[in-house]
């Protein structure tokens, strides 16, 4: 029941892009525009997977409110982001730092990749005189594939 | 109690005995399901036909059971039966008829009802359908189906009961979330299980092939049309959750990277990937041990999913809310199964033949290719859904993995793929011709690069990664009508010649290039949509407007528009385009007096692929001089996002209507039993070349 009230709660929250709201707003565009793409980094930490540029939550509102500041007084991006982090911990950043840590989250992807080509390399190397289906596989293969001479039986199909 | 329960349905004059025979069905649907596994497998061990004609026979009444039970649930919905405990936590009486039947599956029990109600499905169509399989391999493909079934059942019956009654009914519902009152979501999640759930016999045919220690060419045959299904389904059931986001959450947003989402989109991206292994197997009986891992694979993402978006373990919006227990036995549903079907696996792989040797340059080769990028890509959204449990887990540091994170792995690994595509299905089996692959693709690649530079150098603002975007998205269709076009050697010969090729043209050689070119639409779509959104937003009074892009919407009135169970405020805003009429939007904010929730119905005006996306939003100012603040974006070619998925899983359907991959093809010739010749060699090479 609790947990009903909670998502109720997360529901209710998340109906608005709440950050193009004009009572916010930055005068300059261009510094608007600068905050607003910091705000899709930064995790609106009271809700379910929301950035503060999706979120209505007060504390949202807040963290917008210090980055515009921050924006206006003409601090760079990863300034803010430092200082976020020093408040908030990384749990704050939507785009997780290239560190040890996360060494697992931004390699594994690549690692992947070299394993993947790897394998088909050593594949391709396998230089066994080629399989050909055997007899019996092929009669099956005919069976379920009802191929062209039954296309001749029954040629509505396929029309 | 039994006699307070009765007297409480008296007294509301309904003395049915409905939700009881619903909750006897269920328990019978679990003990047939055990059944089937049972006799199934008795049948295979001994290899008796009559006991495995016998599971075969538990699978039908075991679907038949669960059928009952789910009807009996539905019932009491519709009724608004407030007894039954899962329709008292669920509905509401004021609620719509469609609600009240997608009550059905709205909540936690009534979803794994539907669940069950889709495994045991499958279990009874493959039986239906599987008179072409080897006897031994379907009475073990019957067997596994039934053991699934048990179990799932088993946590239904025992911990997920929606059938159980309340002693002291309640005399209203507690109404479900507003939010989720919508059409496309209510009709979403049938989709949805149709599709994670169908890799359950996927997961079947792959344990079952390991337990016969033979996976042929044959037995791919019969995987593909059960992927494509499943895949068709979870396409669509995808698809309709993004366009409900997109129009209900009321930004326009249509893909979160939520780990619901990514619950969903992991199982699709195995699956999209099994597909196409699957065809090297059946084509070249090569990659047999990785096709039937990416087999297992699919069902095992399924019930992660299952249990992802049930234990709690994760937060999202769109979970149901339950307790731990539950996602302990959930958990240890997935571990048993998985690890008994990848245990099986590690068993007998080695021992399966690697099948013919292939080139670098080969079509082989670039589905492998295919296969590595899509594993890397489900390796993304894996580790982005699990990475801060993981972190959590072991160093107590909590961390976020948002879009952002996406963007730089996922987008990357897509773009690789999708650049390759194309050149795929035009290289030949074994030794592929590169340069004549590249001759022929040419033509197809100086259009995407002109659509692109076009793009670059006329949409403002100028923005490179969208303009490459657009530029492959035209490759990809282009890319798709040279294969067609290659195949029915359109401009090289005589129209009649083509004509003819292209009706003759295998069902499953058009599904193919429908999907490659629904792929297509949906990224030139996305990449628009994304880039050169226009979004404007202020607070208006009567009378007053606003611009989004080159649309001047005025703000004519907001009058009261009550609805059954909510208070709502409708605005009538005026768009227009250099003083010409667009469209009157009437966009709604409601609030519902059960939950004291607020959403807003959005107004789309529909312009040619494109969306004017308007919200009203909360009512500020003074009650004497209200203002509303008025939201509008401009989401060019919008549709195709919703679209192109579509397009997809029509190429999913057309495939599956081809008579080579229809299900119960062999069985019909089995009962026409009458001897066939061997195919025509010249026949026969054409049906070897006809399909990719």
């Amino acid at each position: 029941m609790r947990g009903r009230a909670l998502l109720a709660a997360a529901l209710g929250a998340l109906c608005l892009a709440a950050a193009s709201d004009p009572a916010e707003r930055l005068k300059d565009p261009a510094q608007e525009a600068q905050a607003r793409a910091i705000f899709r980094e930064v995790r609106c930490l009271v809700c379910q997977n929301e950035s503060i540029d999706d979120s209505e939550a007060e504390l949202a509102q807040d963290l917008r409110r210090i980055v515009r500041e921050q924006v206006a007084q003409g601090r760079s991006e990863g300034e803010i982001k430092r200082f976020l982090t020093a408040r908030y911990g990384e749990f704050v950043l939507l785009r997780p730092t290239m560190s040890v840590g996360n060494a697992a989250l931004w390699g594994a992807p690549v690692l992947v990749v070299v394993a993947g080509l790897l394998l088909w390399r050593l594949r391709l190397r396998n230089r066994e005189p080629d399989v050909e289906l055997s007899e019996a596989e092929g009669a099956m293969l005919d069976e379920l594939a009802d191929n062209n001479s039954a296309k001749a039986e029954a040629p509505e199909i396929g029309r | 109690m039994a006699r307070r329960r009765s007297q409480a349905r008296l007294r509301e004059g309904r003395p049915d005995v409905i939700a009881e025979f619903g909750a006897f069905a269920l328990v019978l649907g679990l003990v047939m399901s055990l059944a089937q596994a049972g006799l199934s497998a008795a049948g295979r061990i001994t290899r008796s036909r009559p006991l495995a004609g016998a599971g075969e026979g538990a699978a039908l009444a075991a679907f038949l059971g669960v059928a009952l039970a789910f009807a009996a649930l539905m019932h009491g919905f519709v009724t608004s039966d407030f007894s039954i405990s899962n329709v008292a936590a669920n509905s509401h009486s004021e609620k719509p008829l469609l609600y009240r039947v997608a009550g059905t599956w709205g909540s936690h029990e009534g979803s794994m009802l539907l669940w069950c109600l889709a495994l045991t499905g499958y279990g009874a169509v493959m039986v239906v359908f599987g008179a072409g399989l080897s006897a031994r391999l379907r009475a073990s493909a019957v067997a596994v189906q039934g053991a699934l079934g048990s179990v799932f059942l088993a946590y239904t019956v025992f911990a997920s009961n929606p059938l159980v009654r309340l002693a002291d009914p309640p005399v209203e519902g507690r109404s479900l979330n507003p939010l989720l009152q919508d059409p496309a979501l209510a009709i979403h999640p049938p989709f949805l299980y149709a599709g994670y759930v169908g890799m359950s016999v996927v997961f079947s045919l792959g344990a079952a092939a390991l337990i016969e220690g033979r996976i042929d060419a044959a037995w791919a045959r019969w995987v593909r049309p059960w992927t494509l299904t499943a895949w068709s389904f979870l396409t669509v059931g995808i698809t309709l959750g993004a366009f409900w986001a997109y129009y209900e959450l009321g930004w326009g947003g249509w893909w979160f990277w939520d780990p619901v989402e990514n619950a969903s989109f992991m199982p699709w991206l195995v699956a999209t990937a099994l597909l196409h292994s699957a065809v090297v197997t059946e084509k070249r009986g090569a990659l047999a041990g990785w096709t039937v891992f990416l087999a297992l694979s699919a069902f095992s993402f399924s019930m992660l999913g299952a249990f992802l978006v049930r234990s709690g373990v994760l937060t999202s919006v769109h979970a149901f809310a339950v307790d731990p227990t539950r996602g302990v036995l959930l958990l240890s549903i997935l571990g048993a199964a998985s690890g008994s079907g990848f245990a099986l696996f590690a068993w007998r792989a080695p021992a399966l033949k690697p099948g013919g040797a292939f080139a670098p340059i080969s079509r082989e080769s670039a589905l492998v290719l295919n296969n590595i990028l899509l594993s890397a890509a489900t390796t993304t959204v894996l580790l982005g859904t699990l990475y801060p449990l993981i972190r959590e887990a072991i160093g107590g540091q909590a961390i976020s993995v948002g879009p952002p994170y996406f963007n730089l792995t996922f987008t990357p690994l897509m773009a690789a793929l999708l650049v390759l595509l194309p050149a795929g299905p035009l290289l030949a089996w074994k030794r592929g011709d590169a340069a004549g692959v590249a001759q022929r693709l040419g033509l197809a690649a100086l259009i995407a690069l002109a659509a692109g530079f076009l793009t670059f150098a006329l949409a403002s603002p100028r923005h490179a990664f969208g303009a490459a975007g657009v530029g492959l998205g035209v490759w990809l269709i282009v890319g798709a009508g040279v294969e067609i076009a290659e195949r029915t050697h359109a401009f090289r010969g005589p129209a009649a010649e083509t004509w003819r090729r292209m009706s003759g043209l295998p069902r499953g050689a058009w599904g193919m290039t429908l999907a490659h070119a629904g792929l297509g639409v949906f990224l030139l779509g996305a990449c628009f949509e994304t880039t050169w959104k226009v979004e404007a937003a202020e607070t208006l009074a009567i009378g007053k407007s606003l611009d989004a892009g080159a649309y001047h919407l005025v703000l004519e009135s907001v009058a009261p528009a009550d609805g059954p169970n909510y208070e709502a405020e409708r605005g009538r805003i005026r768009a227009t385009r250099d003083g010409a009429l667009v469209c009157e939007a009437a966009p709604e904010r409601r609030t519902y007096s059960a939950g004291g929730q607020t959403t807003s119905e959005v107004a789309i005006c529909q312009r040619g692929p494109s969306h004017l996306y308007i919200v009203l939003g909360e009512r500020r100012g003074t009650p004497a001089a209200p203002v509303w603040l008025v939201r509008a974006y401009w989401n060019p070619w919008a549709s195709l996002i919703f679209l192109g998925p579509m397009i997809m899983a029509l190429g999913g359907a057309v495939s599956l209507s081809d008579r080579r991959l229809r299900l119960g093809v062999a069985r019909r010739r089995q009962a026409k039993a009458e001897p066939r010749p061997a195919p025509a060699p010249e026949l026969a090479a054409r049906t070897a070349e006809g399909e990719g």
